[in-house]
């Protein structure tokens, strides 16, 4: 045969031993990586949170936060998060930028003594405001801060899903191990399960209430996060979405930090 | 005193009716002490109220801002401690490139945790708090201009706020009372001086920088013995007088942040106060997070405090129209130690002891706190002071180590 028509049959076979080859590891950063892909491009957004803590005993305390969230091309998020409930701490404010390798910087912002005071992005596996979700579960999601391993094809609550498990770059994380399922029409996290440093199970999230907003983006409007070794949960209720509203660099600055209330 | 509490019930239902506009906080505070007074005029207990509501007002896409933020205290034992201040009249507006402040306001500059030595725009509500963290509101014109290499903010402050001081009944005060009605200024113009001051702050890095300049009427008095506080009789001193010179002094105050490593640094080179001298403050924050498997971060805090001042009140003999100052911290270490508990009712404690490295003894403080329901906080604060010598001007806190309670209710 000349060479030439040879050459369409050795492709199809190396895409075949290709296919075949694809790691665990590789078909679980190539999901993440679609899903990452689905989720740009959203320019900006912000949105109102409740969060509703409740311990062992039924006892209920209620958090309320605005946030606002600027995309930034080649590196992770802005943020800024400003506190309304509890009455304490209302209008205090915090500053982020997640960045996808090495660690992020936040400014916090108190405003009874008109103090901005960066702090360090160490307690990442510290709860926010006393509450089941750790910072690095509400920060921005890259795909560099993990590496991953697809595990199976399942189904989860009538849902085609994937199941893939992703473990922490930073050693700074409070997990060894996250085991995800997401779902195969949309690539939105349906459930998370959380491992931590002993690798026992620590939390479960649940993801539900799902809105799409711009045709594109999906969002869960209800969150559960379980505590299942102090009984303690947390359920976060998102709303108020608004999309690309214009915010800039600008928004996300220290002395824009000083004039959030 | 009837009159007074009226007002702060009226604010309270003001607050109360046009909620959503409003917030702040009333306070409710007591305070016992463990020791006898040094001075016949003290008590071993105070109780006090005060109250802090805040009205906001926002348009303009939050780009112009207005704040109302009045507040007044009464206090059972000490009449200067009973006072109101407007802590915040003002309007910010803020565009692409520049915001500006005008009116009655606070800014904060500094790092470090056991004195705040460059923050001089607000004068220190003294009487609110030992630790110089209470301030006045200050009318200001401040010009802020956003650029890529940081930002230059530039003041213009055209009245100048007196320092409040304990009264005789006051405690912790100073052994020799303090004369609040006619301090002596150096400028001619004394409240209506104009000061100046400009600061340029950027983040690079992991480093936070600000380099700043002050034209003006100091803050920190010192303070004269004037003949006429003399007895003529039995030589002994009824009052001090504050002194306000004009100073210049320029600052620097840089933090790095390293991980769970914060470096922190403040100076200042400061003249018109007699010679011309220098302050520094530096040390870290180191934190362990989640210690033990719990949700517990405990930081260390050790911070090395320097004065070049040699006219201490207590170190030098004090004559008659002889300025001297109350600066205790020449050669002190700070070592503290935070505990945040990340729990539902957001727990915190902070413990920090000043070692005066030349034997003039130990000052330690205990600030504590912790949320009841949802809008209640509760919290302890203890002072205590141990070996102090007579070469200080904390001697004349021998006696008052002392624990104050506070229920703050927020709106």
């Amino acid at each position: 045969m000349p060479p030439v028509a040879i050459l369409p049959a050795i492709l199809l076979c190396l895409l075949a031993v290709g296919a075949q080859a694809e790691t665990a590891e590789e078909k679980g950063l190539a999901i993440a990586m679609e899903a990452d892909r689905r989720d740009s491009g959203f320019i900006d957004y912000s949105n109102r949170v409740e969060m509703i803590l409740r311990n062992k005993q039924g006892q209920e305390s209620t958090r309320l936060i605005r946030s606002k969230t600027l995309e930034v091309e080649g590196d992770g998020d802005k943020s800024l998060t400003i506190f309304d409930e509890p009455n304490d701490v209302k209008g205090t404010a915090l500053l982020s930028f997640t960045h996808k390798v090495g660690p992020d910087d936040q400014w916090l912002y108190l405003p009874a003594l008109k103090r901005v005071k960066r702090i360090s992005s160490d307690n990442k596996s510290g709860p926010f405001m006393g509450s089941e979700f750790a910072y690095e579960d509400i920060s921005s999601q890259e795909v560099e801060k993990y590496t991953y391993k697809f595990l199976r094809d399942d189904t989860y609550d009538g849902m085609e899903v994937f199941v893939f498990e992703r473990y922490p770059v930073d050693k700074k994380s409070g997990y060894t191990r996250q085991v995800v399922w997401l779902d195969k029409e949309h690539y939105k996290e349906r459930k998370v399960e959380f491992y931590d440093r002993k690798d026992t199970l620590l939390k479960t999230l649940l993801l539900t209430d799902y809105h799409q907003y711009l045709d594109r983006f999906w969002r869960a409007h209800q969150m559960d996060m379980e505590n299942h070794q102090t009984g303690k949960s947390t359920r976060l209720i998102q709303s108020n979405f608004q999309y690309q509203t214009g915010l800039s660099d600008r928004d996300f600055d220290t002395n824009s930090l000083k004039r959030a209330r | 005193m009837k009159q007074r509490l009226l007002a702060i019930i009226g604010l309270f239902t003001l607050v109360n009716v046009y909620a959503g506009d409003w917030r702040g906080y009333v306070e409710f505070e007591g305070s016992a002490f463990f020791e006898n007074p040094a001075f016949a005029e003290q008590s071993n207990s105070d109780l006090s109220i005060a109250a802090q509501p805040e009205y906001l007002q926002e348009w303009n896409n939050g780009n112009d801002i207005f704040t109302f933020t009045p507040f007044y205290r009464i206090d059972q034992r000490d009449n200067n401690r009973t006072h109101g201040d407007l802590r915040e009249l003002s309007w910010i507006h803020a565009a692409d490139d520049w915001e500006l402040l005008a009116g009655v306001g606070k800014v904060f500059w500094g790092v470090t945790e056991a004195v705040h030595l460059v923050d001089i725009v607000n004068q220190t509500d003294l009487v609110e708090s030992l630790d110089g963290e209470e301030k006045l509101g200050q009318p200001m014109i401040d010009l802020s201009l956003i650029r890529d290499w940081g930002v230059v903010d530039l003041f213009v402050l055209p009245w100048f706020r007196e320092r409040t001081f304990p009264s005789e009944d006051g405690r912790p005060r100073f052994a020799i009372p303090i004369d609040t009605h006619d301090p002596i200024y150096e400028s001619s113009a004394e409240q209506h001086h104009v000061d100046f001051a400009a600061r340029w702050s950027n983040s690079i890095g992991e480093w936070d920088i600000g380099l700043s300049y002050f034209y003006g009427t100091s803050r920190e008095p010192r303070f004269v013995i004037l003949p006429s506080a003399i007895d003529p009789v039995d030589g002994t001193v009824s009052e001090a007088t504050p002194l306000y010179e004009i100073i210049n002094q320029i600052s620097i105050d840089l933090q790095a942040i390293y991980g769970s490593w914060l470096w922190k640094l403040e100076a200042y080179n400061r003249g018109g106060q007699g010679d011309r001298f220098a302050a520094a403050a530096g040390g870290f924050e180191y934190t362990f997070v989640g210690v033990h498997e719990s949700a517990i971060d405990v930081g260390v805090i050790a911070e090395y405090l320097y004065d070049g001042r040699d006219d201490e009140i207590g170190s030098i003999v004090v004559t008659p129209g002889t300025p001297f100052s109350t600066s205790p911290f020449q050669n002190d270490l700070v070592l503290g130690t935070r505990l945040t508990f990340n729990d539902m009712q957001s727990t915190e404690l902070l413990a920090v002891a000043i070692i005066d490295l030349e034997g003039n003894g130990q000052t330690f403080s205990l600030e504590a706190s912790r949320r009841i329901g949802n809008d209640w906080v509760l919290a302890l604060e203890g002072n205590a002071f141990s070996h102090i010598s007579d070469d200080t001007s904390l001697a004349s806190f021998k006696k008052d180590s002392n624990i104050r309670l506070m229920m703050t209710r927020y709106f």
